[in-house]
C-alpha cells in the first residue's frame, strides 16, 4: 500500500526560499502541516517562517528527521531534488513543479519506484488530507472535513468541485492531484485503491481530462470490482481539443483513446455517475449521500 | 517544437544516423544548383510543419537540375495546407527496395519512452496500427536500462532481418533512441526508412522537442526556432511568445482560465448553455499581474470576441495578482468589451476588493459566469 501523508507527519519542503516555496510553507503550517525542515542549496543557517533551512536533504534528514518532501524547486533543478529526495528515502515526494521536462519525469520516477517511494506529480496541487495536514498548494479555504475522496488530472477544476462538495454540507476526507503532465507518479487506480481502503471515505470523485486511457483503465478497474464504493466523475475537453497532439506514434500508444466521449462512455458503462457540467457532482453525490 | 524535415534530417546526421544526399533552398537557383551538386534525379520537398505533404502535392520528384529547379518554383511561394512554403528540400532520389518504420515516443501509461517498428513504413502508419496492430512492434524502454544494442537487434529480428542488414538496421535504432533521449524528443520518426541495397537511408525525418526541455537546447532554438511558428496565427504566434497556451477556435467569448482541465471546463460550460467560445487560453499556474494584462489585450485586440470571460480559482495563483492584471489592462485603453469575472481561492477577499474598486462586478459560481457571458456576447445584459 503507498504510504501517504497523515497528521503529524514531519515534512520537508525543498525549494522553500523561492517565493512559491515560502508562500504555500506559511499556508501549509497555518493549516497544520508539521513542516520540519526546508532545503535550498547555498542559504542553510537560514529560516522561514521558523523553519530551519539546510543546504541538503542529508543535513535535513540528520538534524529534524523529515519523513515526506514536497519540491516547488524550479524546472531545471527539479531531477536534480527529487533524486535527492529519494536517495534520502523520503515517502511521498510530492513534486509541486509546473515545467519539468518529460525525460526528467521518467528517471525521477523509475528510480523512485524502485525503491518502493510514491512521487505525487509533477505539475500536481498535492495532497490533503482534510483537516489534518496538506502537502500542497491548494487553497484551504474550499475544503471541509467529510466523507468524498477526490482524485483529479487537474488542480483547479478539483478546488472547483470541492468547493461544491464543502457548500452542501458533505465535505472531502482526502483529496490527491495526479499532475497535469503527461507523464506522473500515480495514475486513478493507485488512489482509488487507497480510497477502497480508507475507512474514512465513502464515495469516489474522478476529476478527469482528455488525453491518455488513465480515466479508461480507472473504468475498468471499478467495473472488475477494485472498487466497490459509490464513484462518480467529470471530465473536461469536451468542447475544444486544446491537448497537443502527439503524433501518429503517439496515437499509435494510446490506441486511439483519448477523446472526453470515450472516457465518459468508459466510465458510464463501469457504472460510474459522469456529470456534464462540475456541478452536477456535488448535486449527484447529496442524492446518493443525503 | 516541431522541427521541419530538413532541421530534423541536419540532427540526424549529427548522430549518424544515415541521410540522402542534398540541402535546402529558398530560391528555384539555388535548388538547381543543389540538384547539380547532387547529379541525377532528385526529388523536392516543400518544408512546411505539417502531415501528409506527399498527398497535397508537396513533393516532386525532377529527373535533372533544370527540373528541380520548375519544381522549386512550382513549391516556393504557394500555400500547402495552410502554409505558405518558403524552402524546399532538394534530395538524391533514393532506389528504394522496401519501407519501414522507426519511431521513439513517451508512453504514458508505462512512464517510459517507447520504440516502434513495422515492416509497412512509408504510409500512415497509425492506420496500420488500427488495421493490422501485430505489425507494428512496440517495446517499452526501462528507463533506468535504456535501449540497449540487444534490444535494437531483437527489434531488426522482429522485423525479418538477419546478418549484415540486421546490425545495420540495429545500429540505425538505437542511434534514434540516443538521439531522442538526448534531444528531449516527444515523438521522433523516421517514415519512411529506406532500404537501399545492403543499406538503409533515412527518407523523412521527425523530431519533435519536448517544449518543457527547451532550456537545454538553446542552440537548437536559436537556429529552428522559427519553424514551428509558420503553423499558427499571429495572435498565437503572440501568445506563444508571452508564454501563453493559447488555441484560437471560431466563436467569439474568448475565455481565460488557469490551469488546463479549468479552462477545457469553462469552455464546456460556455458550450453547455449555447455560447461560442473563441478561444483556449491558459494562464498557466502563479501567472504575475502583467501575463493577465497581456492575456487580456490579447484577447481585446482579437476583432471576433465580443466578451471576455475569466474563470480563476487561485491556488499557486494569487487572486489579488490577477485582478490586479485586470485592472492594469482595462487601464491601458484598447477596445472596450465586457469582462464577466469569477474569481476564488488564494487572497480572493484582496482580489474581489482591487476589482470592486474598478467596478467590475463578480460571478459567483463558474455557471453563473459562463451563462453571463453567453447573454452578454448575444448583445443582452445578464
Amino acid at each position: 500500500m503507498m504510504r501517504f501523508v497523515e497528521e503529524g507527519t514531519r515534512v520537508l519542503v525543498q525549494g522553500i526560499t523561492g517565493s512559491q516555496g515560502r508562500f504555500h510553507t506559511r499556508l501549509m503550517l497555518e493549516y497544520g502541516t508539521r513542516i520540519v525542515a526546508g532545503v535550498t542549496p547555498g542559504r542553510g543557517g537560514e529560516e522561514v517562517e521558523g523553519v530551519p533551512v539546510f543546504d541538503t536533504v542529508f543535513e535535513a534528514l540528520e538534524e529534524s528527521e523529515p519523513e515526506a518532501s514536497i519540491i516547488f524547486v524550479p524546472a531545471p533543478q527539479a531531477r536534480e531534488a527529487a533524486l535527492e529526495a529519494i536517495e534520502g528515502g523520503l515517502d511521498p515526494i510530492v513534486i509541486v513543479t509546473e515545467g519539468m521536462p518529460i525525460r526528467d519525469s521518467i528517471e525521477v520516477i523509475a528510480r523512485a519506484r524502485r525503491r518502493g517511494i510514491t512521487i505525487i506529480g509533477p505539475n500536481t496541487p498535492g495532497i490533503i488530507r482534510v483537516g489534518a495536514c496538506k502537502l500542497g498548494i491548494m487553497p484551504s479555504g474550499v475544503f471541509r472535513k467529510g466523507r468524498v475522496g477526490i482524485a483529479s488530472r487537474s488542480g483547479t477544476l478539483t478546488y472547483e468541485v470541492a468547493s461544491q462538495i464543502s457548500r452542501i454540507g458533505l465535505g472531502e476526507s482526502t483529496c490527491i492531484g495526479l499532475g497535469g503532465d503527461p507523464v506522473v507518479g500515480l495514475d486513478f487506480i493507485d488512489v482509488l485503491r487507497w480510497f477502497q481502503e480508507d475507512e474514512e471515505t465513502e464515495a469516489a470523485v474522478i476529476i478527469g481530462e482528455i488525453g491518455g486511457d488513465a480515466e479508461e483503465r480507472a473504468a475498468e478497474f471499478i467495473s472488475g470490482g477494485g472498487f466497490t464504493k459509490p464513484a462518480l466523475a467529470y471530465i473536461a475537453g469536451r468542447t475544444a481539443v486544446p491537448g497537443r497532439r502527439m503524433g501518429h506514434a503517439g496515437a499509435i500508444v494510446e490506441g486511439g483513446v483519448g477523446t472526453a466521449e470515450g472516457k465518459m462512455e468508459a466510465l458510464r458503462s463501469a457504472g460510474v455517475y459522469v456529470g456534464e457540467l462540475p456541478r452536477d457532482i456535488a448535486r449527484a453525490l447529496k442524492e446518493m449521500m443525503g | 517544437m516541431r522541427l521541419l524535415e530538413y532541421e530534423a534530417k541536419e540532427v540526424f546526421r549529427t548522430f549518424q544516423i544515415p541521410i540522402p544526399r542534398g540541402d535546402v533552398a529558398e530560391s528555384a537557383e539555388e535548388a538547381v544548383r543543389v540538384a547539380e551538386g547532387i547529379g541525377g534525379p532528385v526529388v523536392v520537398k516543400a518544408q512546411v510543419p505539417v502531415g501528409g505533404r506527399g498527398k497535397a502535392g508537396g513533393v516532386i520528384f525532377a529527373e535533372n537540375p533544370e527540373e528541380a529547379g520548375e519544381a522549386a518554383s512550382t513549391l516556393l511561394g504557394r500555400g500547402l495546407r495552410g502554409l505558405r512554403v518558403r524552402r524546399v528540400l532538394v534530395e538524391e532520389r533514393l532506389r528504394i527496395d522496401r519501407e519501414l518504420y522507426l519511431g521513439l515516443t513517451v508512453d504514458r501509461r508505462c512512464r517510459s519512452y517507447v520504440f516502434l517498428a513495422s515492416g509497412e513504413g512509408g504510409v500512415d502508419i497509425e492506420e496500420v496500427a488500427q488495421r493490422a496492430p501485430e505489425k507494428v512492434i512496440k517495446y517499452a524502454i526501462d528507463p533506468l536500462e535504456g535501449f540497449r544494442r540487444h534490444h535494437a537487434r531483437w527489434v531488426a529480428k522482429r522485423l525479418g532481418f538477419s546478418g549484415g542488414l540486421m546490425m545495420k538496421l540495429s545500429e540505425i535504432a538505437k542511434r534514434l533512441y540516443e538521439m531522442g533521449v538526448e534531444m528531449d524528443a516527444e515523438l521522433t520518426e523516421i517514415n519512411p526508412l529506406a532500404q537501399v541495397g545492403e543499406g538503409f537511408v533515412a527518407a523523412d525525418a521527425r523530431l519533435n522537442i519536448d517544449d518543457n526541455a527547451l532550456f537545454r537546447h538553446g542552440d537548437l532554438v536559436q537556429r529552428y526556432g522559427g519553424g514551428e511558428l509558420e503553423g499558427l496565427s499571429e495572435a498565437e504566434r503572440e501568445a506563444r511568445g508571452l508564454g501563453l497556451t493559447y488555441v484560437e477556435l471560431d466563436g467569439d467569448i474568448g475565455i481565460i482560465g488557469n490551469g488546463a482541465g479549468l479552462t477545457m471546463a469553462t469552455l464546456d460550460t460556455v458550450n453547455f448553455y449555447g455560447g461560442r467560445p473563441g478561444n483556449f487560453l491558459d494562464l498557466g499556474g502563479g501567472a504575475p499581474p502583467e501575463r493577465v494584462e497581456q492575456a487580456i489585450t490579447l484577447l481585446l485586440n482579437n476583432r471576433r470576441i465580443r466578451v471576455i470571460l475569466l474563470n480563476i480559482l487561485g491556488g499557486i495563483t494569487r487572486c489579488d495578482e490577477i485582478a490586479r492584471g485586470i485592472v492594469n489592462a482595462r487601464r491601458k485603453g484598447g477596445p472596450i468589451k465586457p469582462i464577466v469575472v469569477r474569481i476564488s481561492g488564494t487572497n480572493e477577499e484582496e482580489g474581489i476588493r482591487i476589482l470592486a474598486e474598478a467596478g467590475l462586478e463578480i460571478s459567483g459560481s463558474m455557471e453563473e459566469a459562463a451563462e453571463r457571458a453567453v447573454a452578454l456576447s448575444r448583445g443582452g445584459w445578464a
